[in-house]
């Protein structure tokens, strides 16, 4: 198997399915985003009704969802979901359990550490990358500035 | 009662978050991976001019379970970790407040990627 840009991988990740019109993809994102957000809420609404404060009850909610879209994605069944849901599935943060399963899965036969270990991170990377980074900007200007 | 309009508000918000994801998809061409990016990147500066809280505080998992909720949490680990540690603090801020979504993402997409077969390419 040869070895595939991250560019190369969204591009194979898109050819599968042919382009839907806007007035097909905008409303199925609004759906599948509203409904992933309204199982996220009812998670944290049962996990503050068992006694977690809020702070708790986000956190365990973010885990949950990444503990379903992964396992989802290991049972072949997230990508169907989001050929019809599109960025409803991707923008939650189950896109980005995604994004870190479904390479992993695929490069595995690549070996462990260059496969399935290096590969996790071709798009949650550049996501911890510049997400980090704006943080520590952000981090210096609070720290200078008293923002 | 209050349980379903705490639901509705989280599926408005939600939604439309990712309305905005799958315009950004179909008239700019913007690949997932850049989509991701930049909605991380947007909740911190949302977050950090402060308009981002209050959208928590009205729609819950609306607002944070969208990428633009993990930059919020990334900007707010930072500002308290700031108060408490100063310098330090400006560090260790993003990953304090995110480790549990990473080393989950991390983790459980190790064992799913080690237990499931890859689907055929056929």
């Amino acid at each position: 198997m040869q070895w595939m840009s991250p560019k190369e991988y969204e591009k194979m990740n898109q050819k599968a399915s042919p382009p839907t019109p806007v007035w097909k993809t905008v409303p199925m994102a609004f759906l599948f985003g509203g409904i992933i957000c309204t199982i996220g809420q009812l998670c944290s609404m049962l996990y503050q009704n068992l006694g977690a404060d809020l702070e708790t009850a986000s956190a365990s909610t973010s885990i949950t969802l990444i503990f379903l879209a992964a396992l989802l994605t290991g049972l072949n069944v997230f990508d169907k979901i989001a050929k019809i849901g599109g960025a409803g599935c991707l923008v939650p943060i189950t896109g980005f359990s995604n994004a870190v399963v479904s390479p992993a899965l695929e490069f595995k036969a690549e070996g462990l550490v260059l496969g399935l270990g290096a590969k996790m991170f071709v798009i949650a990377g550049p996501v911890i990358v510049y997400g980090i980074t704006a943080s520590v900007i952000y981090g210096i200007l609070c720290r200078l500035f008293g923002w | 009662m209050e349980w379903l309009i705490a639901c509705g508000k989280a599926f408005l918000i939600g939604g439309l978050f990712c309305v905005v994801g799958q315009l950004l998809i179909d008239y700019t061409k913007l690949t997932p991976a850049r989509i991701l990016v930049t909605y991380v990147v947007s909740g911190v500066v949302l977050s950090a001019l402060g308009w981002y809280q209050p959208l928590v505080d009205w729609a819950g998992a609306g607002a944070t379970v969208p990428l633009t909720g993990f930059g919020h949490l990334l900007a707010k680990g930072v500002r308290e970790a700031v108060a408490e540690k100063g310098w330090l603090g400006v560090l260790t801020g993003g990953f304090t407040a995110t480790a549990g979504g990473i080393a989950a993402a991390i983790f459980f997409g190790f064992l799913v990627a080690l237990l499931f077969k890859p689907k055929d390419k056929s």
